[in-house]
């Protein structure tokens, strides 16, 4: 049976361990999402802007919480999804995404779970804040 | 500060076609390693038209198009002051590759906190795909730290 059949609030998800973010990981992203934003691959851009370095695009973090979701259950029944981007993903941050199902609710006539995600580094700050809504069927 | 004159503006369209081998790269730039998302076959088997894109892939087409920068030129956020807040999504149907998506945003609000230390840009937009369908809403958060 699939786990989603049998979902309960306070449920986790299995969790989504990443490598620590190196530039190569940026520069991908940077082309793949179309971002191409100087700051987050280019050293010498960073620190004209005040930077310590170069550092992790937003989605680069928010689609690694949409890996999490898919993975739980496919994406056609993902409704909502939505991030808060707390603060910087640095070089070396090694993130784990976190899901957790906060409530069952119903959302125009669907039964739908409510997932919270975080992406969380190797010391415990959260960085991002995630919620989806999933449809149960 | 950002001239409020630009809350309500509507942005040009961004037209993305979006193809197998870009969602491809996007894949492997997040790790993502679903064959739904990489081989046609098994997103065919999931029930897909083709590969489909990911969650949050849709922002790439105001990035493409150079409509987020054309925003912030237009608005006179430079580059190395501007973050991302928030980003949100609302899903109507699956768009995969051979699709070709269409996204229009305005600018629905504009506020400040800190006594002006920072300020925020709030986008609303829709993604239609090449019949006109609603295939996504998006909202998007800019802060631009002074």
């Amino acid at each position: 049976m699939n786990p989603i059949d049998t979902v309960q609030p306070g449920q986790e998800l299995p969790p989504l361990t990443l490598a620590p973010v190196d530039r190569t990981t940026l520069f991908l992203f940077g082309g793949a999402s179309g971002d191409h934003n100087p700051i987050h691959i280019d050293l010498d851009f960073a620190r004209k802007a005040g930077m310590p370095d170069v550092f992790a695009h937003g989605m680069l973090g928010m689609a690694w919480m949409g890996r999490l979701l898919t993975r739980w259950a496919p994406q056609a029944r993902l409704r909502r999804f939505s991030a808060r981007f707390q603060g910087i993903t640095h070089l070396g941050n090694a993130i784990t995404v976190r899901g957790r199902v906060a409530e069952i609710v119903e959302v125009e006539g669907e039964r739908c779970a409510r997932i919270e995600v975080t992406n969380t580094n190797q010391f415990g700050q959260v960085k991002i804040v995630g919620d989806a809504l999933v449809a149960l069927g | 500060m950002i001239d409020r004159k630009w809350l309500g503006h509507v942005s040009a369209p961004a037209e993305l076609a979006l193809d197998r081998a870009r969602l491809r790269f996007f894949a492997e730039a997040i790790g993502e390693t679903d064959p739904v998302y990489t081989d046609v076959e098994a997103a065919r088997a999931a029930g897909y038209a083709d590969l489909p894109a990911p969650p949050t892939f849709l922002f790439a087409a105001e990035m493409d198009s150079g409509a987020t920068m054309r925003t912030l030129a237009d608005l006179e956020i430079p580059l190395a002051k501007v973050l991302h807040g928030e980003q949100g999504f609302t899903y109507h149907r699956p768009a995969c590759a051979g699709d070709v998506i269409t996204v229009i945003s305005k600018i629905v609000d504009i506020y400040d906190k800190k006594g002006g230390a920072l300020e925020f840009v709030v986008k609303q937009s829709e993604a239609r795909n090449q019949h006109g369908e609603l295939v996504a809403a998006l909202r998007s958060t800019l802060v631009c730290r002074h």
